[in-house]
């Protein structure tokens, strides 16, 4: 066993469930830096991320995730800093990084003239699968993202979901140790956003490395091993998701009520419950928003007979993260030199 | 044995025949424009020799650069459309792409001119070339669509829009009008005479004229052979540069 290795250890190995307890770097960056013109996009990142994990990149956009991804991906050269991937440089040794990573992009990269069977096999060509290998990836894959039907229409003719999926099969022929996922369910209806969750698991359950970016709080939250959050190049915070929400506001339920002795009331009676500094008769009460707490508070005002005319319940997003990190709200770029005082 | 070259060729191929309308567009109007010249107009034009004798090498060229447009708008496709981003962060040739583009290009054209000079030999065309000349003139043909061929993938790279690629080729197309394709530079009014004799497409044709007559002439073989290393070597290296460019 690997009990007596600690800390770090030479990257670069399999990531097959024997690499055990040791702890790998799949990913590992320091100081990356870039600038497009005058623009500073990147400004001295940091990365680490272990082998068989999911970590997720938060930020809204313009924050750099893109750009971090090019960089890591050897589209991009970082103007400073170094990066390794899968243990080889991104600089010096592309064509090992390249080998060990699979991609999928913002925007689906398909041949939209070729079927989607076609696009698959065209991957297994790539990479130089056996005839017999290529068609069983390429039946298997089909039939995991649920295109078997579609396998002989012409990408062009796939809706959007359907896109992203095939996208992300063809990222996975010839089985990549690392996956770099940049904003996979961005325009994504529920549904199919769920599909994609469940698939991203699976991957990591096969010991797969994942690097997402996301400018989703609950999807980097339901994910993620450890979250990391850009803003304007820096990484502001990271950590575990349970770390990161200790230091966000929790969710609280709204309530506006119809006068103020009823707000004044309602606000002697719930601890902890303050008056919203937006609107007047509105109440914010702390609460994990879970329906049992919610159905608690509600009766608690129902017992003391105080009208309430609106409820809704606030949980935390990508917006109070970045407020309680960086003191400024993600959409609020123009003002951050205000901010910044 | 596959190399990347070859796998993206069999895709581009599949492109092909999924758009037929682009094959017999190129095979066919330039059949349409040997019909025409030597019915209708060239009845008119004294050019010394019989005309669809005189007509058929300058065809040959101008079916070359008719199937460009085509390419341009293609490659630029890829480079837009998303899917290359994929073929970048692949461990694959960087040029396999384009050196498909090129090939496939290469073949189309082949395949037009091999209708174009069934069609003129059924029209009358005569040529008077030993089994040397007939070798050269292929030689000349291959040549010239690989140099065209690589001056396109540059132009549909360098292209914002699929549809400004396929304008970037028009000149292309009208160069080989404005040269001894029809009819002789020298009976060109001066300034397009100029013209004609300086650029490329005069002494390439003129090449392939001499070698199809069975008279080729060595020096303008030499200027013919030049300009096409030249086409082909900055079409190579600006579409190179271009693509490590766009990301």
């Amino acid at each position: 066993m690997t009990a007596l290795v600690s800390g770090a250890c030479q990257a670069g190995g399999g990531p097959g469930p024997e690499s055990g307890r040791m702890r790998t770097s799949a990913i590992a960056a320091t100081g990356l830096q870039k600038a497009y013109q005058d623009k500073i996009v990147l400004d001295g990142i940091d990365l680490d991320v272990e082998t068989g994990t999911i970590f997720s990149l938060l930020g809204p956009n313009g924050a750099g995730k893109t750009t971090t991804i090019n960089v890591l991906t050897t589209l991009t050269r970082a103007d400073g800093g170094t990066a390794r991937v899968a243990g080889h440089d991104v600089v010096t040794e592309t064509k090992a990084v390249r080998a060990a990573i699979g991609v999928t992009g913002q925007f689906a990269a398909v041949d939209e003239l070729l079927t989607g069977q076609e696009n698959l096999q065209l991957m297994a060509d790539l990479k130089r699968l056996s005839s017999a290998e290529a068609k069983r990836v390429v039946t298997g894959l089909l039939e995991r993202f649920d295109l078997t039907e579609s396998a002989q229409k012409l990408a062009s003719t796939y809706s959007g979901g359907m896109r992203r999926k095939l996208d992300l099969a063809m990222t996975l022929v010839g089985r990549p140790e690392i996956i770099f996922l940049d904003e996979p369910t961005t325009g994504l209806d529920p549904r199919s956003r769920r599909t994609m969750w469940n698939i991203i698991r699976q991957l990591v359950a096969d010991g797969v490395t994942i690097f997402l970016t996301t400018q989703y709080l609950d999807e980097a939250d339901r994910l993620a091993d450890r979250i990391a959050v850009l803003d304007q190049g820096h990484l502001v915070a990271q950590g575990t998701p349970g770390e990161l929400k200790r230091q966000i506001p929790g969710s609280y339920v709204r309530l506006r009520f119809g006068g103020d002795l009823e707000l004044d009331t309602a606000r002697r009676l719930l601890t902890g419950s303050a008056r919203d500094d937006e609107g007047d008769l509105i109440l914010r009460v702390p609460s994990d928003g879970g329906a049992k707490s919610v159905r608690a508070l509600l009766n608690q005002l129902d017992d003391h007979s105080i009208d309430v005319e609106e409820f809704s319940v606030h949980t935390p997003d990508l917006d109070d993260v970045f407020l309680a990190l960086t003191g400024h709200a993600s959409t609020d770029l123009a003002n951050t030199e205000e901010n910044a005082r | 044995m596959s190399t990347d070259a070859t796998i993206m060729l069999r895709r581009n191929f599949k492109h092909t025949v999924r758009n037929p309308v682009t094959v017999f567009n190129a095979v066919l109007f330039p059949i349409v424009l040997l019909l025409m010249f030597v019915y209708v107009i060239g009845g008119a034009f004294d050019v010394g020799v019989k005309y669809v004798d005189y007509l058929t090498p300058g065809i040959i060229i101008l079916t070359i650069c008719y199937g460009l447009s085509g390419t341009a708008v293609a490659v630029n496709s890829d480079m837009t459309k998303g899917i290359i981003n994929r073929f970048k962060v692949m461990d694959i040739s960087r040029s396999a792409v384009l050196s498909a583009h090129v090939a496939e290009t290469m073949l189309r054209t082949l395949v037009a001119i091999a209708a174009i000079i069934g069609v003129a030999f059924a029209m009358g065309f005569r040529a008077h070339a030993s089994f040397l000349e007939w070798l050269g003139a292929i030689g000349l043909i291959v040549l010239v669509s690989f140099a065209t061929s690589w001056i396109t993938v540059a132009l549909g790279l360098a292209a914002k829009t699929p549809e400004s690629a396929g304008m970037a080729a028009v000149p292309l197309i009208l160069l080989p009008f404005l040269s001894s394709a029809i009819v002789p530079a020298d009976t060109m009014a001066a300034g397009v005479r100029q013209f004609a004799e300086y650029q490329p497409f005069t002494p390439i044709i003129e090449t392939l004229r001499g070698l199809l007559t069975g008279d080729p002439s060595a020096s303008k073989a030499i200027t013919a052979v030049a300009w096409c290393a030249g086409i082909a070597l900055v079409g190579y290296l600006w579409s190179l540069a271009t693509f490590t460019k766009r990301a």
